[in-house]
């Protein structure tokens, strides 16, 4: 069996053991090897998207023994891959913009050790097919997180760190609590054998309290809205390449990626998790919109907007549940799935710009404080641009991915005779809009009060930038009926299809 | 950080090198009793951490020590990285294969390569440890200053 799939987490595990090892010697190993690796590993995750290759890995060679599987699943179908693509590219982008942020903090080589961690934990996670290496992963990749929160060890980001331990350790342990209470019902820990046990299980009660638990403890990952009070902190605090990773990739990979997975493939879902998540989503849609417009600073207007996001890609998912559970159209409930995983790309790609534009802003001026800023078009062209395209797109203005995104969650809302929530997505775009707009004249525009010999960013930070708006552009033909088939429907029929996913892993 | 006293001092000293051996004896007996790597480990860091607290920090470089035990650290945890990359190259071509011979079940030499897992992260464990140990005496001496 000779596949690739491991290769995405032993690749940067390798790269965080030897920066250390080899860092004592070169200050330049930690800052080439990294985005030379995540390169590589996006240009193969892309390939692998693209061939659609679908396949499973037993690591350690330990073969199902009377089709029971025994040994750790890794497991690649559409949704993972694309998911894996988001980790690798905005991992590579980032860590090409950090050569040159990074450099106003000491320690390089522990930033870029700590950063190839998260990658593998998020990877790992992705990858996965067992529900409790599934929980090593994510805390890799969120310990890994912890430590880079506080990168700038002073007392805002020491606190924001410690706020986002106590949070996260409260959702570790759920979670593992909710995988003990499984394992005790199944007797087994391999996804798809948990979910071929749990369509001949009848304790519903059991099942309900379980499937709580779990949307409690990957909402606190995830940050939907009454779980949300570590991620403006953290989000700020942390350096803005973290910032970007944070919010970009990581509360989707150790979030709503496994919370989607696991109630797509794993559990059957019912009727009323599909109007907890929808209304979870609308919840934190509306309060993350709202909470954003009075932010005077721009990570925590940006920080703000990202549980808003969130929110929508929930929707998108409770959409889909609920019609599929009411049995009704399975195209409308495809079009809503595909929707919010488009909205989650599309998320990442802006999200992850426009903390790195707020990265380039404060690496020149010193402050995140909008009030103090002002009339920065001319000094700082390539970050001022990109940032109009980014926020043109967060708030979904026609040529850019983010309106087709939402266009898609809202046709298929609407057709789903979701009126209300149809309604309440188109205002709170508007109100994105409006925020948006503020933060654009008020940093970029208006009067030049404070800042008058400032120059724009070196070539490294620039360069994500405006890789990531072309992106931002670019990935406005995923919404093209014909590409959407090769990429997002892929992903859409791996999740609804229960049998694919099972069958990748036991072979009857 | 001064060392304690006499009495202390001769203890720890009695002591340490046993904990040390018995923490060696945990660690290459991971595949036949209970523990393995990390309780082994501890154990060695607990018999350093023994031995420092009794003659106290003064009498060895902090800062040394501590890129000494940061290097350890990842060096033995890549080496037990590479080890289960072996395994692609190796027999059946998986991540992690038990590409030794299995041996005699209840031998001390047998499992093929679990025993050499258990090895390095015991001493991964080890130096992880100490190098947390020593970077809390680095901190308070370093607000005392």
């Amino acid at each position: 069996m000779n596949s690739l799939i491991p290769l995405f987490v032993i690749i940067p595990l390798a790269t965080a053991f030897l920066i250390p090892i080899i860092g004592k010697i070169t200050n330049y190993f930690a800052k080439t090897i990294t985005p030379i690796i995540l390169l590589a590993l996006s240009i193969l995750s892309i390939s692998f998207l693209f061939y659609g290759k679908h396949e499973s890995y037993i690591i350690g060679g330990w073969q199902p023994v009377e089709n029971i599987p025994i040994a750790i699943y890794l497991v690649l179908d559409g949704f993972s891959c694309l998911v894996l693509c988001i980790t690798s590219l905005i991992g590579f982008l980032v860590s090409f913009y950090s050569i040159s942020y990074i450099k106003k903090y000491t320690s390089e080589n522990n930033f870029y050790a700590l950063f190839c961690l998260m990658i593998a934990g998020m990877n790992g996670v992705v990858l996965s097919g067992d529900i409790f290496n599934l929980f090593v992963f994510l805390e890799i990749s969120v310990i890994a997180s912890y430590a880079l929160v506080a990168f700038g060890v002073g007392k805002n980001e020491l606190e924001a760190s410690f706020k986002y331990q106590v949070l996260g350790n409260i959702a570790s342990f759920l979670i593992l609590f909710s995988i003990a209470l499984l394992y005790w019902q199944t007797k087994t820990l391999n996804i798809a054998d948990i979910s071929k046990v749990l369509q001949n299980y009848d304790n519903s009660i059991f099942l309900t309290f379980t499937q709580i638990i779990l949307i409690t403890g990957f909402g606190l990952k995830a940050a939907i809205i009454p779980f949300h009070a570590w991620l403006p902190d953290a989000h700020s605090s942390a350096p803005s390449p973290i910032s970007a990773m944070l919010s970009g990739v990581l509360i989707k990979a150790v979030g709503v990626y496994v919370l989607v997975r696991l109630f797509f493939n794993m559990f059957v879902f019912t009727y009323e998790i599909g109007v907890l998540v929808a209304v979870l989503g609308t919840l934190s849609m509306i309060v993350g919109s709202l909470l954003a417009i009075n932010q005077w600073d721009i990570k925590r207007l940006l920080a703000y907007s990202s549980i808003s996001q969130i929110g929508y890609i929930m929707i998108g998912f409770g959409i889909g549940m609920m019609i599929l559970t009411k049995g009704g159209e399975a195209s409308i409930a495809v079009l809503a799935i595909a929707g919010s995983l488009f909205h989650m790309v599309n998320h990442s790609v802006f999200k992850g710009l426009l903390f790195l534009g707020a990265g380039a802003i404060e690496f020149r001026t010193n402050t995140r404080d909008m009030s103090q800023l002002g009339g920065l078009s001319e000094n700082m062209p390539i970050t001022s641009t990109t940032s109009l395209g980014a926020s043109m797109s967060i708030s979904g203005i026609p040529p850019f991915n983010g309106f087709f995104s939402k266009l898609i969650i809202i046709i298929a809302a609407i057709q789903g005779k979701f009126y209300l929530l149809a309604l309440l997505a188109v205002i709170v775009s508007i109100i994105t809009l409006a925020y948006f707009l503020k933060f654009q004249k008020s940093v970029f525009y208006g009067k030049n009060k404070n800042y008058k010999n400032i120059k724009e960013v070196p070539f490294a930070m620039s360069f994500s930038m405006i890789i990531l708006v072309i992106l931002c552009i670019g990935l406005s033909v995923l919404a093209i009926p014909s590409i959407r088939e090769v990429i997002l429907d892929q992903a859409v029929s791996s999740l609804i299809n229960m049998d694919h996913y099972i069958n990748l892993v036991i072979q009857y | 950080m001064k060392g304690m006293s006499l009495i202390v001092k001769k203890v720890a000293q009695l002591i340490a090198g046993l904990i040390f051996l018995y923490g060696i004896y945990i660690m290459v007996h991971g595949h036949l009793t209970p523990g393995g790597g990390f309780a082994g480990g501890a154990l060695i860091a607990g018999s350093y951490i023994l031995a420092i607290l009794a003659y106290g920090s003064d009498t060895i470089k902090l800062k040394k020590e501590e890129t000494g035990t940061s290097l350890t650290e990842s060096i033995s945890i890549f080496i037990a990285l590479m080890l289960a990359v072996a395994g692609f190259f190796i027999g059946t071509k998986v991540f992690f294969n038990n590409y030794l011979p299995s041996g005699k079940i209840g031998e001390l030499i047998s499992a093929g390569v679990i025993p050499l897992y258990n090895i390095f992260i015991g001493i991964e464990v080890a130096a992880a440890l100490i190098t947390i140990f020593l970077a809390l005496i680095i901190y308070k001496e370093e607000i005392e200053e």
